[in-house]
């Protein structure tokens, strides 16, 4: 599989369009599934997605290949996705630390929006409520809950992308878990 | 009650994947008499069975398409050896036909001098080739720089390559006469030539 990748990177370098295709094709149901957890609903994942893959071949020549192609990638789309995020207008900073609540942030400290079991029963349901919780998640705890949970990625390639200590790493996912648990634990 | 910050930390360090057994003995013990605890643990264990069956949803169909639509203009040398690479026997195959058509035609500016295939039977006179009346040549002629003049009986072909060749009325050839004053017809000839001697080789 990697030679396959590099193959492809060699010949992308060199102007051939085609060879990115194939990269797309490997890649796309990943990017647009983080996309999606990212941003919360399939419109903007699609056209995040896109222009995620867009951006990595614009700046192929970046790339350095002692990274893994998928890290790399990774990083490009969750950037785009913060940074979609960001621009969204929110009245309130939610992810702000409050001093003196030791690392509580003001979202961390508003009464979640519960859904009831009822709610909850159904499957599709499920998901929504799960991605509505998770939508709630300020970016940084939000990057890295799907980066593990989603993508199924281990703490190491999580500090990679993200460019990150480990240590940060953990620390934002305790909190990521903790705000869900918040959500959806009594479910 | 909220449940001491340690605990939780180790709750945090089991799902994290990388709890020591040692501390892993406290977190169980401590869970088995604190109620509080207990709980906390048990939806923290049900978050995370909720985020991970997650559907794993997936892009239209049409989404490569659309990606590489927008993507920015080729370079043209790269479409170019594109092209090649796809198609090899193609670019073999015509480029093996210029090389020889070429060289070919760089051998029609060699031809040199007057030169025939065969001597007996014959009468050679001033760059012409005479087969004289009465005489059977039995094999195939080829005449170079020079002309032919057939009074007798050829049994082959006869080829005349920037000559002249000139039949009498009792001439006879068996085979099949050609004159290639030409450098196309040249060329054809010697297509003609190597096919005929590879099939011959094949026999």
């Amino acid at each position: 599989m990697d030679l396959f990748i590099k193959k492809r990177i060699k010949a992308i370098r060199k102007g051939d369009q085609n060879a990115y295709a194939d990269l797309v094709d490997l890649y796309k149901d990943k990017i647009y599934r983080l996309c999606y957890r990212m941003l919360g609903n399939r419109h903007e994942a699609e056209d995040a997605a896109q222009e995620a893959f867009i951006r990595a071949y614009v700046h192929i020549d970046t790339y350095n290949p002692e990274m893994k192609f998928s890290t790399w990638l990774y990083r490009i789309a969750t950037n785009l996705t913060i940074d979609k995020l960001r621009k969204r207008k929110p009245d309130v900073y939610l992810d702000e630390e409050l001093n003196g609540t030791d690392g509580l942030t003001m979202q961390a400290q508003l009464p979640s929006r519960e859904a009831s079991p009822e709610e909850a029963v159904e499957s599709l349901e499920l998901q929504e409520t799960v991605q509505r919780a998770i939508d709630q998640l300020p970016e940084k705890y939000r990057s890295v809950i799907v980066l593990k949970y989603i993508e199924d990625l281990s703490l190491q390639e999580i500090s990679e992308i993200l460019e990150l200590p480990v240590g940060t790493v953990k620390t934002r996912l305790h909190r990521g878990r903790e705000a869900l648990r918040r959500q959806l634990g009594h479910l | 009650m909220e449940c001491p910050k340690e605990i939780v930390s180790l709750m945090h360090s089991y799902f994290d994947g990388d709890i020591h057994p040692d501390e892993e003995r406290q977190l169980t013990e401590h869970l088995r008499s604190c109620a509080a605890c207990a709980a906390h643990f048990y939806e923290l264990n049900k978050t995370i069975a909720f985020l991970q069956c997650a559907s794993h949803i997936t892009v239209p169909s049409s989404f490569t398409a659309t990606v590489m639509g927008a993507m920015p203009k080729e370079k043209k040398a790269a479409r170019l050896r594109r092209w090649l690479h796809a198609h090899p026997i193609l670019t073999a195959a015509s480029l093996f036909c210029l090389l020889t058509v070429g060289s070919f035609a760089s051998s029609w500016n060699e031809r040199g001098a007057f030169s025939v295939s065969a001597d007996e039977h014959v009468i050679i006179r001033d760059h012409t080739v005479i087969v004289p009346e009465g005489q059977t040549v039995k094999g195939d002629i080829t005449v170079r720089n020079g002309s032919i003049r057939i009074e007798g009986t050829v049994d082959g072909d006869v080829t005349v390559i920037h000559g002249k060749k000139y039949m009498a009325s009792a001439g006879q050839v068996t085979g099949e006469v050609e004159e290639i004053n030409q450098v196309f017809e040249w060329i054809w000839y010697n297509i003609k030539e190597r096919v005929h001697h590879a099939l011959q080789s094949l026999e």
